[in-house]
């Protein structure tokens, strides 16, 4: 016997079920426990806010060019993080740009979080060629550079926001298959998907009602990771010039757009970066802190 | 190492272990858990204490704290662990280390996950004489050799380049054994170190410790749930209860005249060999073990004592005091004196009910499965293993046909063919009218899966832990009666009922349940369809004793009401007695032996039967015969040899003709068979030693150097 | 062992015909665009059409496909309109810097994140565990182009104590090529980390919570030395994949730090090939890319088994 088993063992029981509601608040509470993920929580809940509230808090549009600011580009009373080389206020900018990431990142996750889950499930509950495939597929795709592929891709068919998701959705879900894939290999194997069996239950109740429900822990878990990931290669495709087409504000056009200004005035390409940089810190604290909440459990 | 012998006589006085009022709590989230409240004991040098009790009563805790080795949330908050007369718990890093490994050594339970997986034995043993003597490499690599032997592993220098995972379980818990013993520590801690091995593979390891520890005089710190493993080993004998030692003795002292409420129920809720369900129902205890957070005012084990007084044992720390007349037995009971004089629950095998022969209910006849073997990454060996190898049987209606056997032996797989997860490669196996040997589940009518149904044997894993009770029997109510939603509910209620679950389970998480509970729950939801025939493959072989006589009880109780024909798959034989009314013994994919159970448990016996029996452990001191014990490990079922499967190992083997040729099936009475090459008559006149009590010599073991190559 | 690699061989190839083929058919099926790149916006359509069927582009992608084969066999990868120069010409030079900035940096994450993942995953829930598990998870968290942003506006703008860009041109701003390699080989360093230490840290934890851990504590062993001798190996089994992994990433994915210091790399050719769409270009990086990326595979394979006696047997 472990250490670990002697612990659990003397481990309290845990309180009975009471209700959904309080059941809910139970776990809001144990998040406020965790401060990486209070933390995160934190900064994600603020950019939601921006991206909800930029077209009413952002002082200016986000296209407008101001000439005035053009002598002194750097942050003044009128533009608090000051403009870009276009005369554009660069904290309108950056509001707006959170809308971009803040859209386009949730539905890409989001797709290849169903579509992983769907390719996993079937991989690890009917093994055999179906597996083989779907694994195999998904291992050149997850060990084959994403950029490349991106690149490749996107040349062809041009960047616009349907086609960056498609994309993400379909390079991202290979990796979710094969979490789902190794948690469904598992159990499959647990006696209640036999009992289950044993009661005649279809394939589709077992994978879905049998099985996802017991994988929720680790899939959000790297849901959040995900889009951590996400708003990376969102802003890493503006900043090489294959993401969303111009002159819409794009966290990484706008860096690529001035970092070649750098040495006169960084400001232009210092504040985007600070903004994706928190923004995926908070996805990356709040990944962390649920893990921490749910290895506890 | 040279001092241990000098120093022994100089200890001879003062105890080698000594807990002291120690009380050790885990700081957790929740707050203190206090495991052990205050345990005092002590060991002398050469001496050999067992540890007995269920789980969660803190014998593990105790080993560890013996080491100091409680983790980051353990501590030992008062009182003291004297070894050696120096407190261990409030040692320096450094003494301590040069105790560990050296004065102390421990053997664990998983032999398996003990072992390092990366390094081979040879290291992994050598590294104990060089980190404690600065031995160098060829001085250490000789004493490694010198105590692979003594665990007597053949090939002893062959086996220093291996890696654990190419050895058997036997084998890796040999080496652990090795690894324990190789700096001579006057103390050897065994945290169940057999549980999980088969019956056979245990009475082998018992007996090397018993031999070693009269060869080394090392004292045995010896903890196990199983009380028959203790009488093999140990002098003395203590029972523990939620953290506090309530009774203990000699092994005799405790086994003749138990005097704690908690070691009567231990002991009689035993099946032990020789009852049966046609006696009287096993005894239980009810309840479970309270949390370690909060602690009852008087005696812990209170709540659960059908000899408790309101008042006298609930509102005061009772205190342990010895029994009278008997110098060293000790009792933490105050009503130690009152309590009637015990009598060991034996030999009550009731009378078979008449009329016995019904029809059968379900028949397997020339059952075949070969699987093709895969290996890793190398894909397909091209071997096949043959897991059913021509294999006949039969269940009467109404009744309980055991299958029995050790790991390997394809009970498992019968079990799958049975439920239709893996379908036979040949031969029939029918319920009532219904071949479904060929038939895998999904192609089964719902009719037929209605009438097979299944308990597993892992709690913890046949509950969906999203699901709640109710929705888990609810739902299998729905597919397999077509109920509604509401009938569902009442009927939920119903079986829940049966089961003796109160109706507010419903609501619960599988998480919110005992592992008794578990397998309550699993049992209601295989009746939900109310099935002929029911395969429990190891139902109770998780479970602590005490719960596991409960679910055997409602096991029959439910046999008795519904007349369920009942396949019960089990590797223990004392339960496989008590729960069946036929019997088939299993090895390497073939049935051995068949027949009515009390016939299969009466000579003439199958040689393998026979020393499965006489392995199981047995907890009474009065019945240790000598052991048969089996050599080597199982032949790998990838080349199995064309004779009999079981004479590679079989210490009754009569010459070549069981390697060459299949065993013929020798017909008894009352269909009772044996596969062997031995007459019947000759096998009685061989075994009439007297079972059980069998006094023999040890056979001469034939092709010692060639079993062990495998 | 020779069915390992004999599966792995066909494994490889059967890849990299796949990987190709999808590559080519996908810059080739629409008809029109080489031709249409070659002659620009305003040529009429017949001289499309004529040009098509001059390169033969009206034949079936297949065809085409086994033509383009057979070539490559022959050392033949096309001409790069980019660049104007053989594709052949480009490529193995790119590579060759490529794999310079890939390999200063290998060999500086591998013993860093060891070390760091290790030092973490030892004591779990340590303050050295929460600091490097921290560290780690801000270091992932920070794009590429931000970091490099941030390290150039310390290191460039303000300190001045390092190029801003590292073209391994010998005479721009008289920086040394090791002075040059420095701020990319600190971006990929700092963001690649981050991951591959967070991967070695939670197989630290998991088997720091190993039984045999235990045995090698109980045998009176000293920390370190449990830690070296029996834990590290263990630890390395489950992130030898993901590490040799990292080797892809180094070689064709660090198009975003090349990008940002003006490094002649692999990434930037296969950014610049993909915008102009120079399809042959295109065509022959991508092969490139999942050839290092199959053989990867086959070399985490063999650091797995490696370290691993289980699955040798």
């Amino acid at each position: 016997m472990t250490l670990q088993t002697t612990i659990d063992r003397v481990a309290p029981p845990r309180p009975a079920r009471t209700g959904p509601v309080a059941g809910a608040l139970r776990q809001l509470m144990r998040v406020g426990e965790n401060w990486p993920a209070m933390i995160g929580l934190a900064i994600v809940v603020f950019w939601v806010l921006a991206a909800i509230l930029a077209p009413l808090v952002s002082p200016y549009p986000p296209n407008a060019n101001d000439m005035k600011a053009l002598a002194y580009p750097f942050p003044s009373r009128a533009h608090w993080l000051g403009t870009d080389h276009l005369g554009r206020d660069i904290l309108s900018r950056i509001l707006w740009g959170a809308r971009t990431v803040l859209l386009v990142a949730p539905i890409a996750v989001l797709g290849a979080a169903a579509l992983g889950s769907l390719l996993g499930l079937m991989a690890g509950y009917y093994r055999g060629w179906i597996d083989g495939l779907i694994s195999r597929v998904g291992d050149i795709v997850l060990s084959f550079p994403v950029i490349i592929l991106y690149m490749i891709i996107l040349a062809k068919f041009g960047s616009s926001a349907l086609n960056i998701i498609v994309v993400i959705t379909l390079t991202k879900a290979p990796i979710i298959a094969r979490i789902v894939r190794g948690i469904t290999l598992e159990l499959r194997e647990r006696d209640y998907v036999l009992a289950a069996k044993m009661r005649g239950e279809s394939a589709l109740y077992i994978m879905f009602c049998e099985i996802l429900p017991n994988a929720r822990g680790p899939l959000i878990v790297d849901f959040c990771l995900r889009l951590g990931y996400t708003t990376i290669i969102i802003g890493v495709l503006g900043f090489l010039g294959i993401g969303l087409p111009p002159p819409d504000p794009d966290w990484g056009g706008m860096v690529k757009d001035t970092y070649g200004m750098m040495s006169v005035w960084p400001h232009m390409s210092l504040f985007p970066c600070a903004a994706v940089s928190s923004l995926v810190i908070g996805f990356n604290l709040l990944a962390i802190g649920l893990r921490e909440i749910s290895l506890r459990d | 190492m040279t001092d241990s012998r000098g120093a022994t006589e100089n200890r001879a006085r003062a105890p080698l272990l000594e807990f002291r009022q120690a009380r050790i709590s885990f700081m957790l989230r929740a707050g203190e858990a206090n495991v052990i409240p205050g345990l005092s004991f002590s060991l002398g040098a050469g001496e050999a204490l067992g540890l007995v009790g269920e789980s969660g009563c803190g014998k593990s805790t105790v080993a560890l704290a013996t080491m100091r080795y409680l983790g980051r949330a353990g501590r030992v908050t008062s009182g003291s662990i004297l070894f050696e007369g120096q407190d261990i718990a409030r040692m320096s890093e450094d003494e301590l280390r040069r105790i560990r490994g050296r004065r102390i050594a421990m053997v664990y339970q998983d032999p398996m996950s003990s072992l390092n997986p990366v390094k081979t034995i040879g290291k992994q043993l050598m590294e104990v004489p060089m980190i404690h003597e600065g031995a160098d490499a060829a001085a250490a690599r000789a004493l490694a050799v010198r105590m692979l032997e003594e665990v007597k592993l053949p090939d002893a220098a062959g086996f220093m380049d291996r890696y654990p995972h190419q050895l058997s379980g036997g084998q890796q818990q040999r080496v652990v054994i090795a690894m324990a013993l190789i700096a001579r520590p006057s103390l050897l801690i065994m945290d169940e170190p057999t549980t999980g091995l088969d019956v056979t593979v245990e009475a082998a390891v018992l007996d090397l410790v018993r031999e070693l520890r009269q060869r080394h005089n090392s004292a045995i710190l010896f903890i196990s749930h199983n009380l028959g493993t203790v009488v093999r080993v140990c002098d003395r004998i203590g029972v523990m209860y939620a953290g506090e030692m309530v009774e203990q003795g000699t092994i005799r002292q405790v086994f003749a005249n138990p005097r704690h409420p908690y070691t009567r129920g231990l002991l009689d809720c035993l099946p032990t060999l020789g009852r049966d369900k046609h006696g009287s129902p096993l005894a239980t205890i009810p309840g479970q073990v309270g949390s370690p957070l909060s602690r009852p005012p008087g005696c812990s084990f209170a709540r659960r004592c059908g000899s408790a007084e309101e008042g006298r044992c609930t509102t005061a720390p009772i205190p342990i005091r010895p029994v009278p007349g008997e110098a060293g037995h000790e009792a933490q009971c105050v009503r130690m004196a009152e309590l009637e004089a015990w009598l060991r629950k034996d030999g009550q095998a009731g009378a078979v009910p008449d009329g016995a022969e019904t029809a059968p209910l379900v028949e397997i006849a020339g059952l075949r499965k070969t699987y093709r073997q895969t290996h890793g990454l190398f894909g397909d060996t091209g071997k096949t293993v043959k897991a059913l190898n021509d294999v006949d049987m039969f269940a009467e209606a109404g009744r309980t046909l055991a299958i029995v056997g050790e790991s390997g032996c394809g009970k498992s797989t019968l079990a799958k063919i049975m439920s239709g997860l893996v379908t036979a490669s040949e031969g029939t196996a029918r319920i009532g009218p219904d071949q479904i040997a060929a038939t895998a589940i999904d192609q089964r009518p719902q009719a037929l899966k209605r009438k097979l149904q299944m308990v597993f044997q892992n709690p913890d894993s046949t509950l969906n832990p999203s699901h709640s009770v109710g929705y888990v029997i609810g739902r299998a109510l729905r597919r397999l009666k077509g109920l509604g939603k509401r009938s569902a509910e009442d009927e939920t209620r119903r079986l829940l009922d049966v089961v003796k679950l109160s109706g507010d389970f419903a609501g619960r998480k599988p998480h919110q349940l005992s592992g008794g509970q578990k397998q309550r729950v699993a049992i209601a939801r295989a009746l939900a369809g109310d099935p002929e025939v029911i395969i429990a493959d190891e139902p109770v072989s998780a479970l602590d004793v005490s719960v596991q006589a409960a679910i055997i009880n409602l096991l029959n109780e439910l046999q008795g009401e519904r007349a369920t024909t009942l396949l019960f798959i089990s590797h223990d034989l004392a339960v496989v007695r008590y729960m069946a009314d036929h019997v088939a013994v299993m090895y390497l994919g073939k049935v051995v032996e068949f027949g009515r159970a009390a016939e299969v448990f009466e000579p003439p016996f199958h040689p393998y039967t026979e020393a499965l029996l006489s392995a199981a452990p047995v907890p009474d001191p009065d019945r240790q015969g000598e052991r048969i014990i089996l050599d080597g490990a199982l032949p790998s079922a990838t080349d199995l040899p064309p004779g009999c499967p079981f004479a590679s190992r079989c210490p009754r083997k009569v010459g070549s003709i069981c390697d060459t040729t299949p065993p013929p099936a020798q017909r008894l009475a009352h269909g009772h068979r044996i596969a062997c090459h031995i007459e019947a008559d000759e096998l009685v006149s061989l075994q009439q030693g007297g079972a059980p009590e069998r006094q023999r010599e040890k056979h001469v073991r034939p092709h010692r150097a060639e079993e062990h190559i495998r | 062992m020779l069915r390992f690699f004999g599966k792995h061989a066909l494994f490889m190839v059967v890849t990299l015909v796949a990987v190709s083929f999808l590559v080519f058919a996908l810059n080739e099926l629409s008809p029109g665009d080489v031709a249409r790149k070659e002659l620009g916006a305003y040529a009429t359509q017949e001289q499309v059409d004529l040009l098509r069927q001059r390169l033969g582009l009206d034949r079936p992608v297949v065809v085409r496909y086994v033509e383009y084969l057979g070539k490559l066999f022959t050392g033949d990868l096309g001409y790069s309109q980019r660049f104007k120069v053989p594709v052949a010409d480009i490529i193995f030079d790119r590579l060759r810097n490529t794999g310079l900035l890939a390999a200063v940096s290998f060999a500086v994450i591998v013993p860093l994140s060891m070390l760091l993942g290790v030092v973490a995953g030892m004591r779990e829930g340590s303050v050295i565990d929460r600091g490097i598990t921290m560290f780690a998870t801000l270091a992932a968290s920070v794009p590429e182009f931000a970091m490099g942003v941030f390290l150039a506006s310390v290191f460039v703008v303000w300190l001045g104590v390092l190029p801003g860009t590292a073209t391994l041109l010998s005479q721009t701003g008289g920086w040394s090529i090791p002075a040059q390699l420095v701020l990319p080989v600190a971006v990929i360093v700092l963001y690649d980390m981050g991951y591959v230490v967070s991967m070695i840290r939670a197989s630290m934890v998991e088997v720091m919570q190993r039984p045999y851990i235990r045995t090698a504590v109980l045998k009176g062993m000293s920390f370190p030395r449990v830690i070296l001798g029996h834990a590290v190996r263990n630890a390395m089994i489950n992130p030898v994949t993901v590490i040799m992994l990292q080797i892809n990433y180094l070689v064709a994915g660090v198009v975003v730090v090349e990008t940002v210091f003006a490094y002649p790399g692999f990434g930037r050719m296969m950014l610049e090939a993909a915008l102009f769409k120079d399809i042959a270009l295109i065509e022959a990086g991508a092969l490139v890319a999942v050839f290092v990326c199959v053989l990867t595979q086959i070399l985490s394979d063999l650091a797995y088994m490696a370290l691993d006696p289980r699955i040798r047997a």
